[in-house]
């Protein structure tokens, strides 16, 4: 076994475990915090691929931002001396069965085809990425940064406690 | 040899655990975790085929737009989460049926 394959299962083994535990686990404090070990386990997968400016960026956006919102979602919708949070499950059975089959599917699809295409040789990717944002992709980048904007006032407006109310 | 296939089962296994969460949990913040693991199963993929099969950098930009549209969803989506949370006390989504005709 060569060191990238022992690298590519640890984080592959972290990833989807703490991603199970995201899911199964009853405590919804856990959850969270395994959601934690999945998004460092998926940046060390983007190292792995050659990605180094998006791994930096799922540490940051993911880690720094999304899970603290997250984070803030659980402390906020439940009482903080409300020690075990619990959450139930529905329908798992049925649900266990679909995803299952989804996996199943998804995975042999992905096997059994004959990928073909070039590999891109690795190396950085920073200044390339900068270069097609402000070029060749520009007015997704411009939309990309709208569409933000809109979605944190719409965010504030939706929260705010009215007046009136 | 690590290639492209190892990276799309392990993208296939978190979008299964992605939608057994959606499927099975009741709490709407559980939920959204569920989504994020969705979205991080695409940009896993999109990530390896732009490595492994695309010889370009599109599959990296389209996972930077993904990681976007993510945080712009989560903080909408906690902002309906915690308004709805004010309105009945609970953050179960089968006791939000207030539209139930």
């Amino acid at each position: 076994m060569t060191a990238e394959a022992a690298v590519f299962w640890a984080f592959a083994i972290v990833t989807v475990g703490s991603a199970a535990v995201v899911v199964l686990s009853r405590t919804l404090i856990y959850s969270a915090f395994a959601l934690l070990f999945t998004f460092f386990g998926v940046a060390g997968l983007y190292v792995l691929l050659g990605a180094d400016f998006l791994a930096a960026t799922q540490v940051l956006i993911y880690v720094g931002g999304i899970l603290v919102l997250l984070l803030f979602g659980v402390m906020l919708t439940h009482k903080i001396y409300d020690l075990d949070l619990k959450t139930e499950t529905t329908q798992l059975a049925s649900g266990v069965i679909v995803a299952a089959g989804l996996f199943v599917i998804l995975a042999s699809t992905g096997l059994r085809t004959q990928w073909m295409g070039v590999p891109r040789t690795p190396g950085p990717t920073t200044a390339e990425i900068g270069r097609l944002f402000l070029g060749q992709y520009l007015l997704p980048f411009e939309v990309a940064s709208v569409l933000l904007l809109v979605a944190l006032i719409g965010a504030a407006m939706i929260v705010r406690r009215r007046r009136d109310a | 040899m690590i290639g492209l296939q190892h990276y799309l089962v392990v993208g296939a296994a978190l979008f299964s655990l992605g939608i057994l969460g959606l499927l099975t949990r009741r709490n709407a913040v559980n939920v959204m975790m569920s989504i994020e693991l969705i979205l991080n199963a695409a940009n896993v993929n999109l990530v390896a085929f732009s490595r492994y099969a695309a010889g370009n950098m599109a599959g990296q930009l389209f996972a930077v737009f993904v990681i976007v549209v993510a945080a712009a969803e989560v903080a909408v989506a906690l902002a309906i989460i915690l308004t709805l949370y004010r309105l009945r006390r609970t953050p179960n989504l089968d006791e939000a049926d207030i539209l139930k005709g």
